[in-house]
């Protein structure tokens, strides 16, 4: 019995349902009618069946999921740090100092001499280039405290589009 | 966990927090990754440690899988450019797994054994036996094919190769895998037949 090695590809794509509609029902009439063909298929089908069935899988060492995550748990310091600052006491120093603020404002209003007498003769006149913005922002503590709030802004900025951006990816995978 | 929640559920809940789920997915493929690690590698320890690679390389990617394939495809992608990287660390030779000459290798595997000289218990013993005396390629594919339950396109996906070129190669691989059977195994290929 000498099969080409192209009817015994044939035979393999009827197997795995690869064949074209035509080429299905081609082999299959071959099946019905060629003997040879009868054979090598039902030889294959034997191989075929003997693979679906008879493959066993190797098993890693019993530790093998632990190693994984004791691995993976060192990339997850963040959340670790979660754990132990607690949020109601950065809440505290917020509203804290909030209060402080709102106090001293409150505070200073009161000190305002409201019955003054007030008139447009008493108030100088004000123009804006009269106003010596050098001199004002000349103070190296000025400077370092607004510096210090820009970047202050800019990491709650980040904080701010890195949350919503996982959010995003997150919400697209489920 | 639910033991019928879908790789797509664990996924999900792993990226909205629950990190310890992905214990689930380790444990659901860690015997598949292994086994395709060991086509790639014989030693054990080598291939232990590409299967663990693999899985930590795919925790840090899992924000990036967009669910168009299986899980377990985009899986086996990664233990394939995972043992490549490897043995190319460890200077091995990786044309080996693409050359036709590797079949030449594992002829010399079995060159010492004579036909019917290995005795097995059990059909599934006789087949992990002839896989072994396969091409790491041979091997490989047929593991994709018959016990990771990947199709034709989902292997070329895999292997980086086309879907044509899978399909040739694997009825090769078949072929030789019958021919292993028929010539160390002789006697029990018989006896399934009856």
């Amino acid at each position: 019995m000498n099969i080409p090695q192209n009817i015994e590809e044939k035979l393999w794509n009827y197997i795995d349902g690869s064949l074209e509609k035509d080429e299905n029902n081609l082999v299959e009439q071959l099946l019905q009618n060629n003997q040879e063909w009868k054979a090598k298929y039902a030889e294959l089908m034997d191989v075929h069946q003997l693979m679906q069935d008879s493959i066993d899988l190797e098993h890693p060492s019993l530790r093998f999921t632990q190693n994984v995550m004791e691995e993976i748990s060192r990339l997850y310091i963040t959340p670790a740090t979660r754990n132990y600052i607690n949020k109601n006491v950065i809440w505290g120093i917020g509203i804290f100092f909030l209060t402080t603020i709102i106090g001293l404002i409150i505070y200073t209003f009161g000190q305002i001499n409201w019955s003054a007498p007030s008139g447009s003769s008493n108030i100088p006149e004000f123009t804006m280039t009269n106003v010596n913005w050098g001199q004002m922002f000349n103070s190296t503590y000025v400077n370092v405290f607004i510096m210090v709030n820009i970047l202050l802004g800019l990491m709650l900025l980040d904080m701010y589009l890195t949350k919503k951006k996982n959010e995003r990816m997150a919400g697209r995978h489920g | 966990m639910d033991a019928r929640a879908t790789d797509n559920d664990i996924i999900t809940r792993v990226l909205h927090g629950e990190h310890q789920l992905y214990a689930d997915l380790v444990t659901r493929y860690q015997n598949f990754v292994f086994t395709l690690a060991l086509r790639y590698t014989p030693v054990r320890e080598d291939a232990e440690e590409i299967a663990q690679d693999v899985f930590v390389k795919a925790y840090k990617a899992l924000k990036d899988f967009r669910g168009e394939s299986k899980f377990s495809t985009w899986l086996y992608s990664i233990v394939n450019s995972t043992s490549i990287t490897f043995l190319r660390k460890k200077k091995l030779d990786i044309s080996s797994l693409d050359n036709e000459h590797v079949f030449e290798q594992a002829e010399s595997k079995d060159s010492g054994m004579s036909a019917n000289q290995v005795e097995v218990k059990s059909k599934v013993e006789m087949v992990t036996k002839a896989i072994q005396l396969l091409s790491p390629d041979d091997a490989k594919l047929i593991t994709l094919f018959y016990k990771a339950e990947q199709s034709l396109e989902e292997i070329a996906r895999i292997l980086n190769m086309e879907t044509n070129t899978v399909k040739v190669k694997l009825h090769r691989a078949r072929t030789r895998l019958k021919e292993k059977m028929e010539k160390y195994f002789k006697q029990e290929v018989r006896d399934l037949s009856y």
